[in-house]
């Protein structure tokens, strides 16, 4: 099988977040700020983990999520995980 | 003392997803009964059940204050909106005055059970998702109902088996009768799903006439062979008469009288006595005599003991003066946590719309049903004062007494 791209991973991202989040597709953009685009409190950290999870099959510490400001830092853990499994 | 009346009133069962839909069904005796092959194959005595539709509520709630609801917390907030609604409330009123929310209910299973076998297949609770707590307990209906709709004032839930909805009605009454309270949204609502009715339907207390549904449930009748599992929501708004008239409100009926009792016996065989001294306090507490009761919407479940012990409770309590008695559970099946609840929204429609609705699949009476006045047919009748029973394992008991207002 042959590795995800990294526009495939955008694309799968986006995808769940619009879907899990209730939000506008196009409201999602490299440079947005992501707690404030998905509208996320501290619960929601929970479901992103649970849809990382289901999605990519790895397990993300809520720690992990102090230095993902932008979808960009978003898209780039996912990338960096995926790499390191 | 507060007078305490009621302002509003909603629903969502198998006889309606709203007001309309379950009086025409209540009216018509038309069943809500069916059977779902899928509790077969799971290993359940009998496939009956009240038959609802999922809500979708998807776009219509927020995420944050939808993925808290279980199921019956989903039927609840449908039937509260539309209480609401027909109470003429809206968010800036709740927002600005101390509303309570009281609602009976006694299990959210499937949240438990989705939530277990997450852990169980995954081995980490954190897989689990931010909704599961706030649908897993108990008080599940009361803590969403009270965050959406932004209730500031009294607020838990009354789990008390089959008769937690009537209890919670009850409560709000005292509540507001009291003055500690001048509105209280009261309910009850309950989960269909055969997650939460299987070790129920271990005791082999549920009809196994599956070749016809419809006919399945017959509170009273001398066939009747146990009680069919159904559920869904229903609210209504208990409001201080000072409150209500004060903000012009359409009056749906007084609350009067509230009798509870415990039987102090078995677990899940009533007697006589228990109900007997929760209708005598209810009339006692209303200050009526028999003879003004139009209308007693039994708590019959179509069970052969439970249905006993309740014709013969009430026969005790009205002798030869015989009012129209019927058990909406012959169209519903048991309702169970919300059947209290339910079971005065019925009988509001029909003090409404002045008839009795029938005590469908009545056919023969047995020695006891025969000394009661029940309907098999829908009767035109005015009514200006009901009784709805509700009893429930463990043997507490609880009895509404409701009257149509007049200043």
């Amino acid at each position: 099988m042959s590795a995800i791209t990294t526009d495939e991973i955008i694309s799968k991202v986006n995808a769940f977040l619009v879907d899990e989040f209730e939000v506008e597709p196009q409201s999602i953009t490299p440079d947005a700020n992501l707690k404030e685009t998905l509208n996320l409190d501290s619960l929601d950290y929970v479901d992103l983990v649970v849809v990382i999870e289901s999605n990519f099959g790895f397990k993300v510490k809520g720690e992990d999520f102090v230095n993902i400001k932008t979808f960009q830092d978003f898209y780039d853990y996912i990338n960096s995980k995926i790499a390191a499994n | 003392m507060n007078r305490v009346v009621i302002t509003g009133m909603g629903v969502y069962s198998c006889l309606g997803k709203n007001l309309d839909q379950v009086r025409d069904s209540l009216y018509a005796g038309k069943s809500g009964i069916g059977y779902d092959q899928s509790r077969k194959d799971f290993g359940f005595r009998s496939g009956l059940t009240g038959i609802l539709e999922k809500p979708q509520l998807k776009g219509k709630l927020d995420r944050r204050l939808r993925i808290g609801l279980a199921e019956e917390g989903e039927y609840a907030y449908l039937s509260t909106l539309e209480a609401l609604e027909n109470a003429k409330l809206d968010t800036a009123y709740l927002d600005s005055h101390e509303a309570g929310i009281i609602f009976g209910n006694d299990s959210s299973a499937l949240a438990v059970i989705e939530a277990t076998d997450i852990i169980r297949a995954k081995k980490d609770t954190t897989l689990v998702g931010s909704g599961s707590i706030f649908q897993s307990m108990n008080s599940t209906v009361n803590m969403n109902l009270a965050t959406i709709f932004k209730l500031k004032g009294i607020n838990f839930t009354v789990s008390a088996a089959c008769a937690s909805g009537s209890h919670a009605a009850g409560l709000g009454y005292l509540f507001i009768k009291e003055g500690y309270q001048d509105m209280v949204i009261c309910g009850g609502a309950q989960e269909v799903n055969m997650y939460s009715m299987g070790s129920f339907d271990g005791l082999s207390a549920f009809s196994i006439r599956e070749n016809e549904p419809t006919k399945a449930s017959r509170p009273f009748d001398k066939s009747r062979d146990g009680l069919i599992p159904s559920g869904g929501a229903a609210t209504i708004v208990l409001e201080s008469l000072e409150s209500a008239q004060k903000r012009g409100a359409n009056i749906l009926g007084e609350v009067i009288g509230y009798g509870f009792s415990s039987n102090g016996d078995h677990i899940s065989n009533p007697n006589v006595d228990g109900p007997y001294r929760s209708l005598m306090r209810a009339l006692s507490q209303a200050g009526i005599n028999i003879s003004a009761i139009d209308y007693i919407n039994a708590h019959a479940t179509s069970t052969p003991n439970g249905d006993m012990f309740e014709a013969r409770a009430i026969h005790k309590m009205c002798g030869d003066l015989k009012p129209l008695v019927s058990s909406t559970k012959s169209m519903t099946g048991h309702e169970c946590w919300m059947a209290g609840a339910s079971e005065i929204v019925y009988s509001l429609l029909m003090m409404r719309d002045s008839f009795v609705a029938p005590n469908i699949n009545f056919e023969t009476p047995d020695e006891d049903s025969a000394k009661l006045n029940i309907t098999a047919k829908t009767v035109e009748k005015n009514i200006d004062v009901f009784l709805s029973n509700s009893f429930g394992f463990g043997g507490t008991n609880s009895t509404i007494i409701i009257k149509k207002f007049a200043d």
